[in-house]
């Protein structure tokens, strides 16, 4: 399935819903979409990975480049995941430390 | 035994198509399906590794990869870039991340230089259930 990326604005956070596989062929897309978010100002991001199928390091190394942008814009960055299969792998590379995971775009976007 | 070999430009986009092949040929040699996501993860990380290897090196020839059904599942991919070829920053987080993933998710991996010229071969082999075995 190929990559799908939409945004909404939530509690005054925007928030990327990501669908579909990310991995090393679409992950510079949603490189990209974080990077235009950044640069237009947006102060609050969360990306949802509600609705990936799949991703592999590409996309990890996509969230973590995001995260250091947003700490470099003074944004806040978080992600959203509930999906075991997706959390094993951030449990694996030990990203659940790094950075800051969410079981909801609720709690995401919650203070 | 049968083997099912791959050879593909390094474009990214082709290592959906290996992981698509990989995934049927495991379950076909009788990989527990609780294991197939673990492999589909693991065949696009080697194969994505070598595609990077050879896109940092300007290296358009194809890289290669086998899928093995026999007494256990049998994957190979191989490359043929040089390892000096200097890494980005981003591209060393993925580098390190997939190297952290793949020693996680596969339990009988290795990773070596070909013994002839310049390259690297990742093996990773998964046993099988022989009374899942399909079409046998």
């Amino acid at each position: 399935m190929e990559l799908s990326l939409a945004t909404r604005v939530v509690a005054a956070h925007t928030v990327l819903e990501v669908g579909g596989e990310v991995d090393v062929y679409t992950a510079p897309k949603l490189r990209e979409r974080i990077a235009e978010l950044l640069d237009s100002g947006v102060t609050a991001v969360v990306v949802d990975l509600g609705r990936v199928e799949f991703m592999d390091s590409t996309g990890l190394g996509v969230l973590v480049g995001g995260l250091r942008k947003a700490r470099t814009a003074g944004a806040t960055f978080g992600v959203v995941c509930a999906r075991d299969s997706l959390l094993k792998i951030f449990r694996i590379t030990a990203l659940d430390q790094v950075l800051p995971l969410f079981p909801s775009v609720d709690a995401a976007t919650a203070g | 035994m049968a083997t099912v070999r791959l050879e593909f430009t390094p474009e990214p986009a082709h290592v959906r198509t290996a992981r698509l092949v990989g995934v049927a040929v495991a379950r076909r040699a009788g990989v527990p399906d609780d294991q197939l996501d673990e492999v589909r993860l693991a065949i696009g990380e080697a194969c994505a590794r070598a595609v990077a290897r050879h896109h940092r090196v300007g290296m358009r020839s194809a890289v290669s990869v086998a899928f093995t059904d026999g007494d256990r599942f049998v994957v190979q991919v191989w490359d043929h870039a040089d390892d000096d070829a200097p890494i980005e920053d981003e591209e060393q987080i993925t580098f390190d991340v997939s190297a952290s993933l793949l020693q996680g998710i596969v339990k009988d991996l290795q990773v070596r230089p070909l013994e002839s010229g310049p390259g690297s071969e990742v093996q990773m082999v998964w046993p099988v259930r022989r009374a899942s075995r399909l079409g046998r």
